[in-house]
């Protein structure tokens, strides 16, 4: 499966199981979302299940809380992570303050689909990576896959959970596993392990990192698009680094994170949105906090560049290769 | 154009020199009031339409004002209600409580026992009306303003109090700030400080009852200065496009705590308007009239009942009293502005109707008052002794740290660990 079609196995399977799975935007109903990610879903499950919306985000994540208020459990898609800035307002200070200033007299079972980041020359308002306004406010979860199998078991696992969690899906892996060969053609999901997912109900639980590949030589975090081009860094290099795909950036699975830097003494940390105020800046500082003592070596960031998304200079912005090999040299320098 | 003339912020010179508009009210501190330029129709101008009736064919409701009081204070006209006699007594008596309940709270603001307190003076029959025009099944989602909804539903005023002091019987744990409710039980929705994102809530809500074919509806309340939140328009949208079994009540107090309602656009036209765009009916209603609230709120509820959608009412009153606690009217309004307020005050009105119908006189008025009073003090005196604010009594720290999530991630763990540790150095005892 694509990661495409694991996400939408992931919906399909959950709407068959519980009737209170609602999955509404722009566009996910009869033509199945511009990237197909709904296809099907109206014509197996009616109108009154899967629906197109208005153009608004303010509406549409409002009409999920209240929906979840009511005692539904709405997937509401956001077409592009660019355009959920209109709908913030409601994710940020109704969202995931509900169950709190109700004291759990009211909770926000919702799970809000959003494709983010770049690689597709989407320019500056298809392609940005927002995940570090999700995981500053308290009471959302953010999730972000990077693979069809990961996609499939974290959404079931979100559409369960009783909190609003934000999903994150790495639109540059929709279709294949990209490794950061900008020149080179897009790789296909068939030959990746993760590839092979089950057509039934199974998850994978939120909180819980997965170690890519095992290694001595340094820790890489990263999570999405990144989990791929850091693996192809690795294996170009021959280094033997322990990569870390994250998951889940709230709540952080500070266990993984902290034995692998103990053990391997050096830390990278890897992801395509902006630098300053990053999610990568609160990774640093953990490891700092918890794991100063074992670091043989300064913690290196490598991120996307501090300004808008580039149209026509995609792939002089994307946090490719050459940056990631380059800070590798510099934390295995000594 | 000359391109030094450009620069300069010059247009070509023959064309009129445009100028901003900045809305300013009629009066100021210390002007004359006079109400001449408010048109207030006798009840019945526009009859009462059938609630399956065209939409399209109803706005002159968005340009009047539906009233069933008349001067003479008896119920006319098509939209009378005609309530039974001991509803309209239970009308009254809770307009009365939620007074007394003001009062109360408002001095208890004033002695320090808790931070800040919202009066809804003059405004009861908005949500005292349309709570009583309801299905006590339907979930209402308000604004700060409508504690009427919890008083009309038998919510007990203690436990609003536990709130008000955040004590440790707060059933909101101190985390909202005061009169801002939450109580599932009421069909009450939890009320957020930030304006009108109850809106496309209440859509969503409504809409997810009418997808599993349930009865119920929602109710969404906001003041007129919020209707120029995106929000508002977001929810009426899709209000208008699903069909939404929702009312929507736009409050017009005339007043977004120091800014009048020319900052939301009412030079313009009415709030009530603003469902006309929308293909939705919008009624203007007299908001200290409990009948013509009671009647065009169950008119709408009716409406949605049938399928028909949704409605918007514009709720035509004056905020009495200030915005808040932390507010003084007298710095930028007339002070005569409340006491010749065309539209009276609600209570009023319905005493003098009740008195009027012969089922009601000044002695059973008195009584009742006194009643209430006392009710009132009862249960402040209850709600103390579980603690005001800054007493001490109030919820275990660690208390903080739950309901932001289901269970307790690691992360808040560590900071619950220091919050307690914190508490032991500060206070040792």
């Amino acid at each position: 499966m694509t990661m495409v079609q694991a996400i939408n196995s992931a919906l399909r399977v959950m709407m068959a199981r519980d009737d209170r799975i609602v999955v509404l935007g722009e566009d996910v109903g009869y033509f199945g979302g511009v990237f197909r990610v709904t296809a099907g879903l109206q014509a197996e499950f009616g109108k009154q299940r899967c629906f197109d919306t208005p153009i608004s985000e303010c509406g549409i994540i409002g009409a999920a809380i209240g929906m979840a208020a009511y005692g539904l459990r709405p997937v509401p898609e956001i077409q592009f992570a660019d355009y959920i800035y209109p709908g913030l307002d409601q994710i940020i200070s109704e969202a995931a303050r509900i169950r709190y200033r109700s004291a759990g007299d009211f909770i926000c079972p919702m799970t809000v689909r959003v494709p983010f980041g770049g690689g597709i020359f989407g320019g500056q308002t298809h392609s940005q990576s927002p995940e570090s306004l999700f995981t500053h406010i308290s009471g959302i979860k953010t999730v972000v896959p990077s693979t069809p199998r990961d996609a499939k078991g974290l959404l079931i696992a979100a559409i369960e959970d009783n909190d609003p969690v934000i999903f994150m899906e790495p639109k540059r892996c929709y279709n294949g596993p990209f490794n950061g060969k900008y020149d080179q053609p897009a790789r296909s999901w068939a030959d990746h392990p993760d590839a092979d997912v089950d057509e039934e109900y199974f998850r994978i639980p939120l909180g819980k990192a997965k170690i890519v590949r095992e290694g001595d030589e340094c820790t890489i975090l990263t999570y999405g698009t990144m989990v791929h081009v850091a693996g192809q860094v690795l294996e170009d290099r021959g280094i033997n680094g322990e990569l870390i795909d994250l998951r889940t950036l709230l709540p952080l699975d500070i266990e993984a994170i902290e034995a692998s830097v103990r053990k391997t003494g050096r830390c990278l940390i890897i992801h395509e949105a902006t630098r300053t105020s990053g999610f990568g800046a609160e990774l640093s500082a953990l490891v700092q906090e918890r794991c100063f003592y074992h670091l043989e070596a300064p913690i290196e960031r490598v991120t996307g560049f501090d300004t808008p998304y580039p149209h026509s200079l995609e792939w002089a912005y994307f946090p490719g290769p050459i940056r990631i090999g380059e800070a590798l040299d510099r934390l295995m320098q000594d | 154009m000359k391109r030094d003339d450009m620069e300069a912020g010059k247009g070509a010179a023959n064309r009129p020199p445009l100028s901003l508009h900045v809305p300013e009210p009629h009066f100021r501190p210390g002007d004359k009031v006079d109400y001449s330029y408010l048109k207030i129709p006798e009840p019945d101008a526009i009859p009462r339409p059938d609630e399956t009736a065209e939409a399209g064919g109803m706005h002159a409701l968005a340009y009047g004002l539906i009233r069933v009081l008349d001067d003479g204070n008896r119920a006319v006209g098509s939209w009378n209600p005609r309530l039974d006699p001991d509803t309209l007594l239970l009308m009254l008596r809770k307009m009365a409580l939620i007074r007394a309940f003001d009062d109360r709270m408002f001095r208890a603001q004033r002695q320090g026992k808790t931070s800040f307190y919202v009066k809804s003076t003059g405004e009861e029959a908005v949500s005292i009306g349309a709570a009583l025009a309801l299905d006590r099944e339907d979930m209402c989602f308000p604004s700060y303003r409508q504690p009427g909804i919890l008083i009309a539903r038998d919510y007990p005023i203690e436990r609003m109090m536990n709130q008000i002091y955040s004590n440790r019987l707060d059933p909101l744990m101190g985390r909202q700030l005061p009169i801002m409710y939450s109580a599932k039980s009421h069909g009450f929705f939890t009320i957020s400080g930030n304006l009108t994102t109850q809106y496309p809530q209440a859509v969503g809500w409504a809409m997810a009852s009418a997808s599993k074919g349930d009865t119920r509806i929602a109710a969404a309340w906001c003041g007129e200065g919020s209707t120029s939140e995106g929000d508002f328009h977001n929810g009426l949208t899709f209000a208008a496009v699903y069909n939404a079994p929702c009312i929507f009540n736009v409050v017009n107090n005339q007043y977004a705590i120091s800014s009048f309602s020319g900052f939301a656009g009412s030079e313009r036209t009415t709030f009530a308007a603003r469902a006309i765009g929308y293909g939705i009916p919008g009624l203007r209603v007299d908001g200290n009239d409990i009948l013509a609230v009671y009647a065009a709120t169950r008119w709408a509820a009716d409406r949605a009942r049938l399928n028909l959608g949704p409605s918007l009412i514009e709720l035509f009153t004056y905020r009495a009293e200030a915005h808040s606690t932390s507010d003084d009217p007298s710095a930028y309004r007339s002070a005569q502005e409340r006491e010749e307020w065309p539209l009276g005050d609600p209570i009023t009105r319905l005493k003098r109707h009740c008195i009027a119908e012969g089922i009601w006189d000044a002695e059973r008025q008195e009584a009742m008052d006194l009643e209430v009073a006392r009710e009132v003090q009862a249960a402040q005196k209850e709600a103390e002794r579980n603690g005001i604010l800054g007493h001490g009594l109030h919820q275990p720290d660690q208390t903080m740290f739950q309901d932001v999530f289901e269970k307790l991630p690691w992360h808040l763990k560590e900071q619950c660990a220091q919050a307690i540790h914190e508490r032991k150095l500060k206070w040792p005892e």
